[in-house]
């Protein structure tokens, strides 16, 4: 049993952060990999990015958003409550490597697991600049922590209630035309973003890695539910990823695999109600 | 059940006995009665004799009240009225004179003495003789649920024998003097030993015999490939059918477990040393329980939130009961056996950094990484590899969805790809949750079905269709993205592979397209690569499996043991656990060479 031991909500509510005790995944845990959570005995079992840690505490940070049965069932939890089940962690971890002016872009949830990425190549010592992406001011999640990791940070939002209106695309062509020394984009968030991304940054044969959120069961390899298309070749997400190059991944496929199990959320979630 | 079926099950042996003059029966069947009935005459009376016609229960009646211990005058045939007494034969054990008649066996004739004495239950047959009348018993199936309510539901489908079929099919082992049978058993469990000691009806011992060797009976009994195995060298099956040692064995773990006589096995001193295991499946548990049973200190790893592997996870609820599983698992926990669930080694720990804890390490993980078929469409919706369907089902139980949280993929009309025994658990899974149509799709013919007899027989049973000689090349999709149907391609085979078996050919222009709303790829496993990720230096095969010592189970890492489907590929229950029996055995044999050495007092000189 795993206790959250800070609760946090954001975003009106749609965007929870829970910090839980997990003292030996916190030791080993590297940005860029993930857990699945099995809240209790009839719960399925979902994979959630590790958003930060602190090894000291013995500390994970989750932050995830509302979208289906069991995340609603996670934010109905209060501090203090246990969780049946974490594994962890899982998927490799980031690349993270020195080398010179990398742009991390990130969408909505996406930031949470960006800004994991974001702190270890800072912390590698490159030249971070930082986009970040939401529909409006209210949604944009993790702005402080960004502020301290990025040289530079550029906000976007959908309706321009904050920071520069439109899509992340934008600054990141801005900073495309403006600088030739970009080495590296990293780009989380949203399917259709990464895959816009990704258009942009191939025209200008920039190395774009992408990290993806397929649906997963066991998250060791076991399943093969994650299967991704990358460079035409079936891999899966939990043991190969969730890292790709991020100009070779078939992203319509994931798209379409992604929404699957709409019917069967919403029956759960009303079975839940009744 | 009546009571006289009661008694014709347990009887063993029925008799057919003639008279050697002219030729008559003296078998009686009335309604409820069988007997053999000859004239004899007492002190000059005639009376009746009334035989049972039972070989192993020796009771004679006689018309007219004697005592034990006398002895008849005569002995004739009730039909030709002549005497059956052979003046040449007297009784093998209390030398009084003895009638002969004549038994029939496997169209052989062979005499049988009656003799004169009361009480006296020699009968004159010789060894060979006896097993010739056996195999008169035919080999016994076990009562079953219903087929057509069984895809209903997902409770085990046999019942399992009774006691009286248990002592029945227990009468047709040979006892063997060098039983075949035991060879061809991966862990070798002695099997006509604890079938003797079901025919004595001591079946608590019986468990006990086979816990000698085997610790779950009643896994094995269930899952193994017995018709590959030990009832495939039977010597029994070269005439007949083999003995049912497969259902001999589940009946006597269920009986022991039934009747609550599983005791835990008193564990030896201590010996300061520590195993780690990766994986509690079949191999890691074998390990578990032999290194515990000597004395180590064993702690399992498994990655899933449920313990058991492939018992859980992959074989469905109703072929192996999952309370079966805890209740095994149960047991070692209680034999001291630490299991931590949630841990992926090679993520959490490396197994370098076990070996700083740990003295030696066993690798059981299994081949748990799904195959494709990497044919177009196959990311489409509602197609499935085996492992994510029943990981689905059985750990997560979608079958009670929305109970349970994880959404069930429910088709009406199912295809599953593949022939062996996951291609039979998906499509009999399939078959329980509501599918019209299940078919199973195979490359090859029914000859070549890799799946055990007696799933591929449940499946039939069950209205499971076979689509033999014939393979997928292409999914089609609906507008929603999954899938509606399948175009395949007729098969004929050509020349045998490597594997001995005939290669498929496809047939050019045979292609045909086939409804379908769920898909099931069942074409085998590869090795999982997240341990590989953080030990590089474990060497693998051309393969991609562990390379392992097959006398040692060592692997190129010195004290990290190897055993089960990540070393040969897919197999089975019973091999995953012979592997483990080898690695226990070497594993124990190298740490105790380390204790001694360590333990060697060291050399004192003398003081002064």
């Amino acid at each position: 049993m795993f206790q959250i031991v800070r609760k946090q909500e954001m975003a009106r509510g749609t965007i929870i952060r829970f910090d839980i005790t997990a003292p030996k995944i916190a030791k080993k845990v590297k940005a860029g990999q993930f857990v699945i959570i099995r809240v209790n005995e009839t719960g399925e079992r979902i994979p959630l990015t590790v958003a930060d840690k602190d090894e000291f505490a013995g500390i994970i940070t989750i932050i995830f958003q509302v979208v289906g049965k069991t995340t609603a069932l996670m934010r109905s939890l209060k501090e203090g409550d246990l969780i049946k089940d974490v594994v962890g962690p899982l998927g490799r971890p980031a690349e993270v490597e020195k080398i010179g002016t990398v742009v991390m872009i990130g969408g909505g949830t996406g930031v949470a697991i960006l800004h994991h990425v974001a702190k270890a190549f800072k912390q590698a010592g490159n030249y971070v600049i930082g986009i970040m992406g939401s529909k409006d001011k209210e949604l944009l999640i993790l702005e402080n922590e960004m502020t301290q990791i990025c040289d530079e940070l550029v906000i976007t939002t959908d309706d321009g209630s904050y920071g520069e209106r439109g899509f992340v695309t934008q600054p990141l062509q801005k900073y495309i035309e403006e600088r030739d020394d970009i080495k590296l984009v990293y780009a989380i968030g949203p399917i259709i973003m990464m895959k816009n991304i990704c258009k942009l940054t191939e025209k200008h044969k920039i190395k774009t890695m992408v990290s993806l959120n397929p649906i997963m069961i066991d998250g060791t390899g076991m399943c093969g539910g994650c299967r991704v298309k990358v460079n035409d070749e079936t891999r899966f997400c939990c043991v190969d990823g969730p890292d790709f190059d991020g100009h070779k991944v078939d992203y319509d496929e994931l798209m379409n695999r992604n929404s699957l199990y709409m019917k069967e959320e919403k029956d759960s979630l009303l079975f839940s109600i009744r | 059940m009546l009571e006289h079926d009661v008694k014709y099950l347990k009887f063993k042996t029925y008799l057919s006995t003639y008279c050697p003059h002219c030729h008559n029966s003296f078998n009686v069947e009335k309604k409820d009665l069988k007997q053999i009935e000859f004239n004899a005459i007492y002190k000059g009376q005639p009376v009746d004799l009334k035989l049972s016609p039972y070989l192993d229960v020796f009771d004679v009646d006689l018309s007219v009240p004697i005592e034990k211990g006398e002895v008849l005058d005569d002995l004739l045939c009730p039909q030709c009225k002549k005497s059956l007494i052979v003046k040449e034969m007297s009784c093998g054990e209390c030398g009084s004179p003895v009638g002969e008649v004549i038994i029939s066996a496997m169209s052989k004739l062979i005499p049988f003495f009656v003799c004169m004495k009361y009480g006296c239950e020699w009968h004159g047959l010789t060894k060979a003789d006896e097993r010739r009348i056996k195999l008169k018993i035919p080999r016994q199936d076990m009562p079953e649920q219903d087929q057509t309510l069984r895809v209903h539901n997902f409770q085990e489908v046999p019942y399992g024998f009774t006691t009286e079929l248990a002592l029945l099919e227990a009468g047709r082992c040979l006892q063997c003097k060098n039983p075949q049978c035991v060879l061809g058993c991966p862990v070798n469990v002695p099997i006509p030993q604890f079938i003797a000691l079901i025919a004595d009806e001591k079946i608590n011992e019986a468990a006990k015999k086979i816990k000698e060797t085997n610790l779950f009976p009643a896994i094995c009994g269930r899952v193994c490939p017995q018709e590959n195995q030990c009832e495939s060298t039977c010597v029994m099956g070269h005439k007949d059918k083999p003995v049912a040692i497969g259902r001999l064995e589940r009946f006597v773990a269920d009986y022991e477990r039934k009747m609550d006589l599983v005791r835990v096995p008193i564990i030896k001193e201590n010996l300061g040393q520590k195993i780690a295991i990766i994986g509690s499946g079949p191999g890691g548990l074998t390990v578990a329980a032999d290194m515990r049973q000597l004395g180590y200190s064993v702690t399992v790893f498994e990655a899933l939130h449920e313990t058991g592997g492939v018992l859980t996870y992959g074989i469905p609820e109703f072929r192996l009961p999952k309370s079966i599983v805890q209740f095994e698992i149960n047991f070692l926990k209680e034999m001291g056996v630490r299991i931590e669930t949630n841990q992926v080694i090679g993520n959490i720990h490396t197994i370098d950094e076990l070996l700083e804890e740990f003295q030696a390490v066993f690798i059981g993980v299994g081949a748990g990484l799904p195959t494709f078929m990497g044919i177009e469409g196959e990311s489409l919706g509602h197609i499935f590899s085996a492992n994510e369907y029943l990981t689905r089902m059985n750990l997560m139980k979608a079958y009670k969805f929305p109970e349970y949280d994880t959404p069930m993929p429910k088709g009406f009309n199912v295809a599953v790809i593949g022939g062996g025994n996951v291609a039979m658990d998906c499509a009999r899974t399939a078959k329980r949750t509501g599918a019209t149509e299940v078919t199973i799709v195979y490359r090859r013919s029914r000859q070549e079905l890799p799946a055990r007899g007696e799933e591929v027989h449940h499946a039939q049973e069950e209205g499971i269709k076979f689509k033999l000689l014939t393979n997928p090349i292409r999914y089609l999709g609906t507008d929603f993205n999954t899938v509606k149907a399948m175009e395949c391609i007729k098969m004929e085979l050509g020349e045998p592979d490597a594997s001995g078996r005939r290669r498929p050919v496809p047939i050019e222009g045979s292609n045909y397209v086939m409804d379908v709303d769920l898909v099931i790829v069942a074409v085998g496993n590869g090795p999982n690569p997240v341990i590989f990720q953080s030990t590089p230096d474990l060497k693998r095969n051309k393969r991609g499996y562990i390379e392992a010592n097959p006398e040692t189970m060592e692997t190129s890492k010195e004290f990290v043991y190897a055993g089960g489907d990540i070393v040969t590929g897919s197999a089975t229950v019973i091999e995953a656990m012979g592997a483990g029996r080898i690695a226990a055995r070497a594993m124990h044999a190298k740490l105790t060479a380390l204790r001694e050495k360590k333990n060697k007092p060291k050399k004192v000189s003398a003081k002064g």
